[in-house]
């Protein structure tokens, strides 16, 4: 059946079944590819995106459970002064390693912030927390937030 | 490169020595006309400068996330002298013919490539210096280069690189052990923090990794394998499978025994992966009975004691007498370690993307080991090597697990069986369950100490999982191990568990489980001594510079180094709170000389909250790009810890208990304490960095919970019951 949703800013439509996970029908249905598979049990947040602003394991929400919400991933995020902030410490201070987590942890980052302009330490650990970095770049992670934020960090390289 | 189109006086292969001290050769072309459909001129392999003085360098090997893609770039421009601004990189495909082994393992790009690839740098600036000399009619000595222009003083002509670059091309390629090297003292590459080349992309979620292949018409497919490593399929329900809506077909694949090559599955093929998936679980597939439906992690356990009590039939070292120093010893300590088999859990599961086209293939794999595959897939489905193009796709993590290219022949098989291009996706579940793990290990140890605290005895009885007398991969110990050779009585005896669970190498291997055993009991003789840890360890060290053959030797004096280094970093022996402490632990591997300092501080209830990490590093006298180096030595140190704190695969039934990251919990933001490096630059070539960072952090936060609790732990992962305050 065709769904019809809204992600980036445009509307689009996907021939899938209301109970397909809105990260296949970004992945395989609309080319969407910036979402990550990591788990599919909602433990890695490799698949974080946005809807109406709020960061959702997009593994977890059947696309037919998304109403009128409107999705923001990785590809629209930069529209935003914030997302647009956060991809610039992301860079500045080159977070990833093998880059595959950093998508999600951009769009918790960047829900954080839009939420919490300065936020603390004990701040970030509960935001991030949802989102794992197998590689392990936490120390750059917190300084990018902190980055992002105006706030003062320790120098990462 | 490889298709042998070039011949005589185009292509030369070069044979370059720098490596060959490694015991590696790389063999390469330098092949010199510009294609009639480029604009771009290229000077080698590795080089093309387009007219605008763009330069583009071509990366050899796989980016796993160890940042080679930006790192060996990094040494070709550096001696080419043009502007990082001007440079773009470009991924290789799968062509040894032209760039020697492409891997990403062992920590050996730097060691292997630090000489080659500067040479290559400096033949091409030599080629274009020589066309600038030709053109202007003046001697090429008296050119010189900045930032990708030549100029010629005297005559006050200058020229940019892109300018010249069709003509260099035509210039005889310099031998590349003969081209004149830069004064390090004037690099303005090296050295400099450089971000990653992808960054860009990644920080916007462009599409880069395997998983994001996209071919046209390509269907997606899920491949199911037996719990129990290797067993076949009795029947499973196909026909339910296809009637899923989007499942296009659904077989099984008879496969083979080899545990790393095409096992015994079914295959569902659809229009999306979750159809596939959903198709899938209809399949209600019956298992074969399988010999090793047995293995258990508590039999493992069980006959590893057993075997302890029992003469070992391998001896790999005895030196002097061990039994007459323990027994004239003022002190003897004894102790049994062990560890778990541990999962890889790169972040991308395990991927690839292949494409049968009139009897040739076509693959994209994220895979640290090309070549390999490619001849894998080549036997496995009896078509000749020379039918399958590669390309190596950007991984999601590495870690040592996509040195195997499973997914590799199970995609092409797939593809080959519907006749279209496949993309096969693993779950995160048949990830986990089909990993080749880092191996479980027991060591019984006793060791003596004279009455002034020396260690004059040490033996170690190993029993590692093996088949028939031989250990499994990445399941053996060298006879050099650290402390052998440091102490005078030293025996080393060796028994093979039998065991047919996959394993294989995982970042640092045999290091990553090694260090944490030899660490600790250094740690607890320390202790018996009633000797400063530091102190202690030093003295072990002895006063040698190199201990061992010349050159292969353990560089005794640069560790003894980096362990001065980080106690002076961290405050070693400072005051510390209760419940609260310092460890220290030391390890060298992969040609990288580490020491580490935990701060630990342990709750009431057991719960483990390490602080802050301070590392020694002394991998040679330049730190090729410092952005990347920081960040693989600070993610090895958390991926040390996040393994010593919560990772353990346990095998029930012949099969892998654990599926997901809820059982396989691996560390989060919360846990991470800062990560503090120092370098101590030496006179040694520069060495790699992807690995021997992370060996020495599990024993620095074992010993840290042993100064805050005096409970020693001598198993992984940290049992924090028994940390609770009595
Ligand atoms: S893939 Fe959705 S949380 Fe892991
Ligand atoms: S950068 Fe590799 S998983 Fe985060």
């Amino acid at each position: 059946m065709a769904i019809k949703l809204n992600v980036n800013g445009k509307a689009v439509s996907a021939d899938v079944d209301g109970d397909t996970p809105l990260l296949w029908v970004l992945r395989d249905s609309l080319g969407v590819l910036g979402p990550k598979y990591g788990c599919g049990i909602g433990q890695c947040g490799a698949c974080t995106v946005h809807v109406d602003g709020s960061p959702v394991r997009s593994c977890q929400v059947p696309v037919e459970a998304l109403g009128k919400g409107k999705v923001t991933t990785i590809e629209g995020i930069g529209l935003s002064p914030v997302g647009k902030k956060v991809q610039k410490a992301w860079t500045d201070l080159d977070v990833a390693q093998c880059g595959y987590c950093q998508a999600g942890q951009i769009m918790a980052a960047t829900a954080l912030l839009a939420a919490n302009p300065k936020p603390t330490d004990d701040d970030i650990d509960t935001a991030m927390s949802g989102n794992i970095c197998r590689c392990a770049t936490y120390v750059r992670i917190r300084a990018a937030i902190k980055l992002a934020s105006g706030q003062s960090t320790d120098k990462v390289f | 490169m490889a298709d042998g189109s070039t011949t005589g006086a185009s292509r030369r292969d070069f044979l370059v020595g720098g490596g060959a001290s490694l015991g590696l050769v790389l063999s390469f072309s330098l092949a010199g006309s510009a294609g009639a459909a480029e604009t771009a001129a290229k000077l080698n392999s590795y080089v093309r400068i387009a007219p605008d003085g763009i330069v583009t360098i071509i990366n050899k090997n796989p980016e796993v996330g160890q940042g080679i893609k930006t790192m060996l770039p990094m040494l070709i421009a550096e001696e080419l002298d043009v502007d990082w601004a001007q440079v773009r990189t470009q991924q290789a495909d799968g062509d040894p013919a032209t760039y020697g082994r492409q891997i990403a393992g062992g920590s050996l790009a730097t060691p292997m490539h630090w000489d080659e690839l500067r040479r290559v740098g400096a033949a091409g600036r030599s080629m274009i210096v020589a066309a600038a000399a030709a053109k202007w009619g003046v001697s090429a000595a008296e050119c010189t280069t900045a930032l990708g222009v030549v100029y010629h003083k005297a005559s006050g002509r200058k020229a940019g690189y892109g300018t010249l670059a069709a003509l260099a091309s035509e210039q005889p390629a310099p031998t590349l052990s003969k081209v004149t090297l830069k004064d390090p003292a004037t690099y303005h590459i090296i050295g400099r923090p450089m971000i990653q080349v992808d960054t860009p992309a990644i920080v916007t979620g462009k599409p880069l990794f395997g998983i994001d292949v996209t071919v046209p018409g390509m269907l997606f497919a899920t491949y199911e394998k037996a719990p129990v490593f290797g067993a076949s399929v009795a029947s499973a329900d196909l026909a339910a499978a296809k009637a899923v809506k989007g499942v296009t077909d659904a077989f099984i694949i008879e496969g083979g025994t080899a545990l790393d090559g095409l096992l015994p599955g079914v295959a569902v093929v659809a229009t999306s992966w979750w159809a596939a998936r959903k198709g899938r679980e209809r399949l209600n597939i019956q298992w074969a009975d399988h010999p090793t439906s047995k293995q258990s992690t508590a039999s493992f356990e069980a006959e590893a004691v057993a075997l302890s009590k029992a003469t070992a039939p391998f001896r790999p070292r005895n030196d002097g007498d061990v039994d007459a120093a323990l027994k004239s010893a003022a002190k003897t300590v004894k102790a049994a370690y062990s560890y778990p088999f541990i999962s890889h859990a790169n972040l991308e599961p395990q991927n690839c993307t292949a494409s049968w086209v009139n009897g040739k293939l076509e693959i994209w794999a994220p895979t640290q080991n090309p070549e390999p595959g490619r001849q894998m897939v080549a036997k496995t489905l009896g078509i000749p090597a020379s039918d399958i193009a590669l390309h190596m796709i950007r991984c999601g993590g590495g870690f040592g697990r996509r040195l195997n290219n499973d997914y590799m022949v199970e995609a092409a098989w797939i593809s080959r069986k519907v006749g279209a291009p496949v993309k096969l996706l693993w779950t995160r579940e048949d990830d986990m369950r089909h990993d080749f793990y880092r191996p479980a290990g027991w060591h019984f140890l006793e060791a003596g100490l004279d009455a002034q605290g020396t260690v004059t005895a040490w033996k170690d009885h190993f029993v590692t999982p093996g088949e028939k007398g031989t250990p499994s991969r990445s399941a053996g110990m060298a006879s050099t191990e650290f402390p052998a050779l440091f102490i005078p009585n030293f025996r080393y005896d060796l028994s093979i568990l039998e065991s047919q669970i996959p394993t294989g190498p995982l970042r640092a291997p045999g290091s990553n489980a090694l260090s944490f055993v030899m660490q600790s009991f250094i740690d607890e003789l320390a202790h018996e001594a009633g000797a400063d840890q530091v102190a202690f360890r030093l003295k072990l060290l002895g006063d040698q510079k190199v201990v061992g053959p010349p050159m292969q030797g353990y560089g005794a004096e640069r560790m003894r180094g980096v362990l001065k280094l980080v106690a002076e970093k961290s405050g070693w022996g400072r005051a510390m709170a209760p419940r609260t402490g310092l460890g220290v632990s030391f390890h060298y591997s992969h040609l990288g000389y580490f020491a580490e300092v935990a701060e630990v501080a342990v709750a009431d209830d057991g719960t483990v909250k390490v602080k802050k990490v301070w590392v020694g590093v002394d991998v040679g006298r330049h730190i090729i790009n410092p952005a990347g180096a920081m960040n693989q030595i600070q993610g090895s140190v958390l991926d040390g810890l996040s393994g010593a704190l919560h990772q353990k695969i346990t095998i029930e039934n012949g099969a892998t208990v654990q599926s997901n990251f809820n059982d396989y919990p691996l560390m989060r933001i919360s846990e991470a304490p800062a990560v503090e490096v120092h370098f101590l630059l030496s006179e040694n070539s520069p060495t790699g960095l992807g690995e021997p960072a992370m060996p020495p952090a599990p024993p620095a936060l074992t010993n840290a919970i042993f100064a805050a609790t005096g409970v020693r732990l001598r198993s992984l992962p940290v049992d924090t019951d028994l940390l609770r305050k009595a």
